[in-house]
């Protein structure tokens, strides 16, 4: 009995110090804040800053973006840097990887990932190849964002998650914000960056308040790109998540700590570049992976990590094969039961972490 | 020649033509100034990219060049016809049946609005104002012409004859929904009725329109042709572009229909494009181009009637643009008043009503009164209410609907997954909702 709950203290213990990993020790001065407000701050401070920074997408200046992303852009900045498109993804995506090029620092919103299917071209062949193709004389710095992945009730076109899309492109870097502070620290980080980044929002997410620091508010903020976030200590297993997969593995982590299973969970927070060390050294410790994304299995992320893993010395760290929770590999169904189902969900992560566990469940709850 | 001189000569040409001649303006715009450049005998150009004049006087040319595309009608806005030679011969019955097509579209629209915002469906999207452009293009074509919509021609729909039950059953996904459940309300889609389904990416419709068209050409002595319509917003979409050049280049029998309603969203059309509108892109592409008020259901029928018969009987495309206003908000998920005044609304809604100018000129044939209105609207009332609370009851699609579609054949793993599903269902019937479900 008592050591049953001793992994249960140890859980409340680690937790208070990792929550604030990267900001500030003080735990006291936090401020709830949404990551659409996060996001819209970053925004701000980042045009605030530097004049070359501008806005464009559909509906983002009067009507402050489709999801109110933008929202006192237009306002503030006026016409000049919040700039209201026709509809043409492709034809505004390119016309900010040119103003890219000319020394602008584009902001390039997309209503949502699954219109950006139309830009694809810009992203992949022209802002990811510039640099390359022009030997290095003509860099691309220009960050596209918006929403991706599952959105509520909206069917099979306007419900996947890219991730893997973009991350599978050498380039680009691809950022995937789990919260608030994620989602201005990255985007700030993306607006500096002199390579075109892909930043890839969950709408879900967007009207959920994460507890921000005082340090975090500030304007001198950044979380750096390539960089993973330890959202949780633990011992047993690893659990490596990305993007909305992280609140998944915290709900799984909260239930499995009551079985005495204690979850490390790494918020990725960037999948390209991938922070695989930090990954490495959490497997030296639980010697058990599982990986959380909301997309599709067939070559996403929870893959490239498996993979990575394979062919690195983690292999002879792990006790048991590694497991992927992912998104089901079908076209996203507009019935509400179906779509909640063919998304992963806090029991799928118990029941892959049982599974890499296996007996070891039993065994931890009965020491 | 100077400019100015050249610009009047553009003007005065435009200026001689007759509402019933429209057809001639295109042909004139792009050609008008040949002929008085040749009398100067001037040599013309070969090139292969083009024929034409050589001058010596550099000339810009920009839209003010020429005068707008004017807008072809057949009705004033109390419902009387203008030239009565362009009055359309259409019997008695249809004529009826497409007002009430009309009023249909109205009640539904209020009533599965409402029932979005009392969160029975999950969104919607209203057609006000553009009623007349959905009847009088259907009324104009055969039922074996292919109409490919973008999702704000519910008209087009019941006109053709998918009823009431069937669309009230897609909004609603219940096993009676043709679309099994798979798309959000709205995306509606009838193979046999020759209605493309719905897709939500804007535009990507319009190549494929042409592509159909393309595939009909093929055929020995081909007697359809392909409607395709499209928003003012949707025609920004580099799709839109390459439809117009396919259609051109590739000589297909189709009628590209673009609905301008001002908006796109809360995206204005003086935000959308510079330039005299969609029409003024026809001709610059070899496209025949009609510009039509869109309010005015005769003037939509019989440029409609017209584009079809010359695109079937030459292989040609045919651009049509349908001048209207959306009346209501973009979709559910938008507040329309954010971004336009109630009076602009409410002056569209009130003098330009396209039920209302039909229904005048129907008055005035002695076809319509207000009795048969009042009838008429109720009907059209209670048979929403009464469709939708059945809807509510109905069962859900069959379980095995969700292995089904991904592949024209089941992958085996899928079928794996189907059976072990069925297996487990024996197993545990009492464990799951089953009869909520539709049974084999
Ligand atoms: C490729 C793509 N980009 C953006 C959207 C989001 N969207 C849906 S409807 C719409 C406005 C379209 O306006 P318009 O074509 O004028 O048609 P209307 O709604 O006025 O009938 C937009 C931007 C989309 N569905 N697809």
């Amino acid at each position: 009995m008592g050591l049953k709950s001793s992994p249960v203290l140890f859980h409340w213990l680690s937790r208070l110090p990792s929550r604030n990993f990267s900001t500030s020790r003080a735990l006291l001065a936090t401020k709830p804040v949404t990551m659409r407000d996060a996001l819209n701050q970053a925004q701000d401070e980042e045009m605030q800053k530097d004049d070359r920074v501008f806005i464009m997408g559909e509906e983002v200046a009067q009507y402050d973006g489709a999801y109110k992303v933008t929202r006192g852009l237009w306002k503030k900045y006026g016409d000049k840097r919040v700039i209201d498109t026709p509809i043409t993804e492709m034809g505004f995506s390119g016309l900010a990887v040119g103003a890219a090029m000319a020394g602008l620092r584009p902001i390039c919103e997309f209503m949502t990932y699954n219109f950006a299917l139309q830009a694809i071209d810009h992203v992949v062949n022209s802002a990811a190849k510039a640099f390359y193709m022009s030997a290095g004389l003509i860099n691309v710095p220009i960050v596209f964002r918006g929403p991706n992945g599952a959105s509520a009730g909206v069917a099979a076109q306007h419900s996947q998650c890219f991730a893997a899309w973009y991350s599978q492109c050498p380039g680009l870097k691809v950022v995937m914000p789990y919260t608030s502070e994620d989602a201005k620290g990255l985007l700030k980080s993306a607006i500096r960056d002199p390579d075109p980044v892909v930043v890839l929002e969950d709408e879900l997410l967007y009207g959920l308040p994460f507890p921000m620091s005082d340090e975090a508010l500030s304007p001198d903020f950044l979380v750096p790109i390539g960089k993973a976030k330890i959202e949780r200590e633990g011992r047993h297993v690893t659990l490596v998540c990305a993007g909305r997969g992280n609140e998944h593995a915290l709900g799984a982590a909260k239930i499995l700590a009551g079985k005495g299973v204690e979850c490390e969970i790494i918020n990725l927070r960037s999948i390209r570049p991938l922070d695989f060390d930090t990954i490495a050294r959490s497997i030296a410790k639980t010697h058990h992976l599982v990986t959380v994304e909301q997309g599709w299995p067939h070559c996403g992320i929870g893959a490239e990590i498996c993979a990575r893993v394979m062919e690195s010395p983690s292999f002879f760290e792990l006790d048991a094969p590694a497991w992927r929770v992912t998104g089901v590999d079908v076209p996203m169904p507009y019935s509400r039961t179906l779509e909640a189902m063919a998304l992963p969900a806090p029991a799928d992560v118990v029941a892959a972490v049982s599974a890499v566990l296996g007996n070891k469940i039993s065994a931890v709850s009965s020491q | 020649m100077n400019y100015v001189s050249d610009k009047m000569a553009l003007k005065t040409g435009a200026c001689v033509l007759r509402l019933n001649a429209l057809r001639n303006a295109i042909r004139l715009l792009s050609t008008h100034t040949r002929p008085e450049v040749a009398q100067n005998n001037t040599k013309y150009a070969e090139f292969p990219g083009a024929k034409a004049p050589y001058v010596t006087e550099m000339k810009f040319l920009n839209e003010s060049s020429y005068d707008p595309i004017p807008i072809y009608r057949v009705m004033d806005n109390n419902g009387n016809v203008l030239d009565i030679r362009e009055e359309p011969r259409i019997d008695t019955e249809e004529l009826k049946k497409m007002y009430k097509t009309m009023v249909q579209i109205n009640q539904l629209d209020k009533i599965l609005y409402e029932s979005q915002r009392q969160g029975r469906i999950s969104f919607y999207m209203t057609n006000y104002g553009e009623e007349g452009i959905h009847v009088g293009t259907t009324a104009a074509l055969s039922p074996r012409d292919l109409i490919f919509c973008q999702y704000r021609e519910v008209g087009v729909f019941l006109h053709r004859g998918v009823t009431i039950t069937e669309l009230i059953n897609q909004c609603y996904g219940n096993h009676e929904d043709p679309g099994k459940g798979r798309q959000m309300p709205v995306h509606y889609g009838d193979k046999h009725r020759n209605l493309a389904t719905i897709s939500s990416p804007l535009a990507t419709q319009m190549p494929q329109a042409v592509g159909a068209a393309y595939a009909f050409k093929r055929q020995p002595n081909n007697d359809r042709c392909v409607v395709c319509f499209f928003g003012d917003g949707a025609a920004s979409e580099g799709d839109a572009f390459s439809a117009f050049n396919f259609a051109a280049t590739l000589d297909c029998p189709v009628v590209l229909l673009c609905r301008n309603n001002g908006y796109a969203i809360s995206t204005p059309t003086s935000e959308q494009y510079r330039g005299d509108g969609i029409a003024a892109r026809g001709p610059a592409l070899g496209i025949r181009t009609v510009r039509v008020d869109g309010t005015d259901t005769l003037a939509v029928y019989n440029a409609v009637q017209q584009a079809r018969d010359y695109a079937i009987a030459n292989n040609k495309p045919v651009l049509i643009e349908a001048m209207s206003y959306r009346v209501g908000h973009h979709s559910t998920s938008d507040d329309s008043t954010a971004y336009r005044s109630v009076e602009e609304i409410q002056k569209w809604t009130k003098d330009e009503s396209p039920l209302q100018k039909f229904k005048l000129y129907l008055e005035a044939k002695g076809l319509w009164n207000p009795e048969e209105e009042k009838a008429m609207v109720k009907e059209s009332r209670d048979t929403v209410v009464r469709t939708m609370q059945e809807a509510e009851k109905k069962k859900l699609p069959h379980w095995k609907e969700m292995f089904e579609d991904v592949y024209y054949d089941m992958p085996p793993r899928i079928q794996k997954q189907m059976k072990q599903m069925e297996e487990h269902l024996k197993k545990y019937p009492d464990k799951y909702p089953i009869d909520r479900y539709q049974s084999e």
